[in-house]
């Protein structure tokens, strides 16, 4: 039977073997134009940005069919990892690349352009039965997710005094994602530094079900995930200094709602823009990543940050065709 | 109360006991099965098996997916049959009892205990980066080869010891060599169950997600793979990244891929059952 069933296999793989040998060897090699471009782009990194990415390499294939472009989701560390291996074209990442990968890609001879594809606003909520919490400062916010809070912050009346003395439980992003990077450097001052004692995925569903089943919840993650959990969540408007502001489609783009307000970005490397494809398909990812971004639950940038992004790219694949070229 | 009474009493007991031990595994299963079937059996039809993925969780497919798992699940055997089995033979067949062997069959229960992440990081290491294959189906196969492979040949060995010693007896006093009792008598004798633990061996590799992601098998592949050095996603990688999504369709698209995933395993595993059946009625000692 295993024999039988693997025989069968054997063909339809045969099948699609010489039906992909047929379309690439259609795809020509040629500069210009979208829809005679072949070749294949490999991405990988956060799965924050993945969605975004998704959709425009989904877009993508309508233009360029014959442009393979695969999408993994190894983390933004993960990808950066990769990334300054070389072993990839484009990584996705939800915060910018710190100083050891930087230097690695440099080791490497790497060199890369950064940029921002669509905006996330972290939302901070608390359970709709919390009656108590109207907004919050950025320093409350602080002095319960520092380093120093761990064992010591542990109710909500030590945050503030008129909140009930009551027991306070921490859900955060996990240690590895760009999102905890991105809030311990906005919230605490110091990238990838909080205290340890409190409830951490890398899925925000499950840090959407804890604080919606637990009234003493306060949580943080990316405005999509509140957005879909309206009716069991409650949003806290974060106050800055310049009064509290809830996060929204108009906060976020405008830049109010900070510091919060996180961009995604890209990275590509100089080696990947030798590529006609991988130009051609970053291009058409600017065009629209304010549509696509903002059908998978981000928020879209205003449009002239897209045409700054277009052309810090024109002029980075440019500079790195001269040094091809030398 | 007598003593034989009180025997009785804890005998009635234990039994109690047992039959609720037994009912807590099938109850639970049974409520995720329904729970998942509810959510997600009314979203799988043809259209679902043969996209591509997408954003949009109403037009996304397991296409490339399945394809991958599939891929996955006969590279795996292809690799892991061979090399388990082989091994398998020589501990129970032809090693003799010393310290090296001793410490050899330690050490392969010890691996089927390891961890599925570590096995990931060792592929990552030898066949991604030293070897230089990179993230694709061939990579993923002998990593998850070697996830396997102690359970192979453990199996190998429990399906060997059970052909009697008579039966070897029999084929060396017709002048038989090893090698000839072996393939002549110990094998066709063994390999129902043989098969059986390989079988079940695969069916723990198609659920894995870990390792792959380490090795660097991808989410969004928009073509199925044709060779084994193609890149990949498996159905498991699909699953995970659906249910992290916001959208609470992509939930519903991630339990008909459960289904779709349960679905092989049962596939397999009554392949299984069924070769296992077959042999017991063929063999006639």
């Amino acid at each position: 039977m295993l024999q039988l069933s693997f025989s069968r296999f054997k063909l339809s793989a045969a099948i699609v073997l010489g039906a992909s040998l047929a379309f690439t060897s259609c795809g020509g090699n040629s500069q210009e134009g979208g829809s005679d471009m072949s070749g294949s782009i490999a991405i990988d990194g956060s799965s924050t940005v993945y969605p975004v990415t998704e959709a425009v390499a989904e877009e993508y294939r309508a233009e360029a069919p014959d442009v393979k472009v695969t999408v993994g989701v190894s983390g933004t560390g993960g990808g950066m990892k990769k990334f300054t291996r070389g072993e990839i074209d484009i990584v996705n990442a939800s915060r910018s690349m710190n100083a050891s990968e930087a230097q690695t890609a440099s080791e490497n001879g790497i060199s890369y352009v950064q940029l921002s594809v669509a905006y996330d606003g972290l939302t901070v909520v608390v359970h709709p039965s919390n009656d108590w919490v109207k907004d919050i400062t950025v320093a409350e916010l602080k002095k319960m997710w520092e380093p120093e809070a761990q064992g010591t912050i542990t109710h909500w009346n030590q945050i503030r005094p008129e909140w009930p003395d009551q027991e306070i439980h921490l859900y955060g992003a996990g240690v590895e994602s760009g999102t905890y990077d991105y809030f311990t450097e906005a919230i605490v001052g110091k990238s990838h530094s909080s205290r340890g004692d409190f409830t951490a995925s890398e899925d925000d569903n499950v840090l959407v079900q804890g604080v919606s089943t637990d009234p003493l919840a306060l949580g943080f993650f990316g405005y999509a995930y509140y957005e879909e959990n309206k009716n069991k969540l409650k949003a806290i408007p974060v106050d800055n200094g310049t009064g509290p502001v809830l996060p929204s489609l108009e906060t976020v783009k405008d830049g109010s709602y900070a510091p919060l307000s996180r961009a995604l970005f890209l990275y590509i490397s100089s080696k990947a823009v030798a590529k006609p494809e991988v130009v051609d398909f970053i291009n058409f990812y600017l065009d629209n990543a304010g549509d696509l971004s903002e059908e998978v639950g981000y928020i879209r940038m205003p449009d002239n940050i897209y045409n700054e992004q277009k052309q810090k790219f024109e002029q980075f694949a440019t500079g790195a065709a001269t040094a091809n070229q030398q | 109360m007598t003593n034989s009474e009180k025997n009785r009493l804890k005998d009635k007991a234990f039994q109690v006991f047992g039959i609720f031990c037994t009912f807590i595994g099938l109850v639970v299963l049974a409520i995720f099965l329904i729970d998942i079937i509810i959510e997600g059996v009314g979203r799988i039809d043809w259209d679902f098996l043969t996209s591509l993925p997408s954003r949009r969780a109403g037009r996304a497919g397991i296409l490339t997916a399945w394809a991958g798992t599939i891929w996955i699940l006969v590279l795996s055997a292809l690799i892991a049959f061979p090399l388990g089995i082989a091994a398998g033979i020589y501990l129970e067949e032809y090693a003799k009892k010393t310290k090296l062997s001793n410490f050899l069959e330690i050490n392969i229960a010890n691996l089927a205990g390891v961890p599925s992440i570590i096995y990931g990081l060792l592929g990552l290491e030898l066949f991604v980066r030293m070897m230089n294959l990179g993230g694709i189906l061939l990579a993923g196969a002998l990593t998850l080869s070697l996830l396997i492979l102690p359970i192979v040949i453990v199996t190998t060995r429990e399906a060997i010891k059970a052909v009697p010693r008579t039966i070897r007896d029999g084929s060396f006093a017709l002048g038989a060599s090893k090698w000839q009792t072996v393939w002549n008598q110990v094998l066709p004798a063994s390999i129902g169950g043989i098969l059986t633990g390989v079988i079940l061996a695969l069916s723990r590799a198609v659920g894995e997600a870990a390792p792959l992601i380490v090795i660097g098998a991808l989410a969004y592949v928009p073509f199925v793979p044709s060779s084994p050095m193609d890149e990949f996603t498996v159905l498991p990688i699909q699953i995970f990244n659906w249910t992290s999504r916001p959208q609470a369709a992509f939930l519903t698209n991630a339990a008909a891929a459960i289904i779709i995933l349960l679905l092989i395993t049962f596939l397999l595993n009554g392949i299984a059952v069924y070769l296992r059946h077959r042999q017991q009625k063929k063999i006639k000692w």
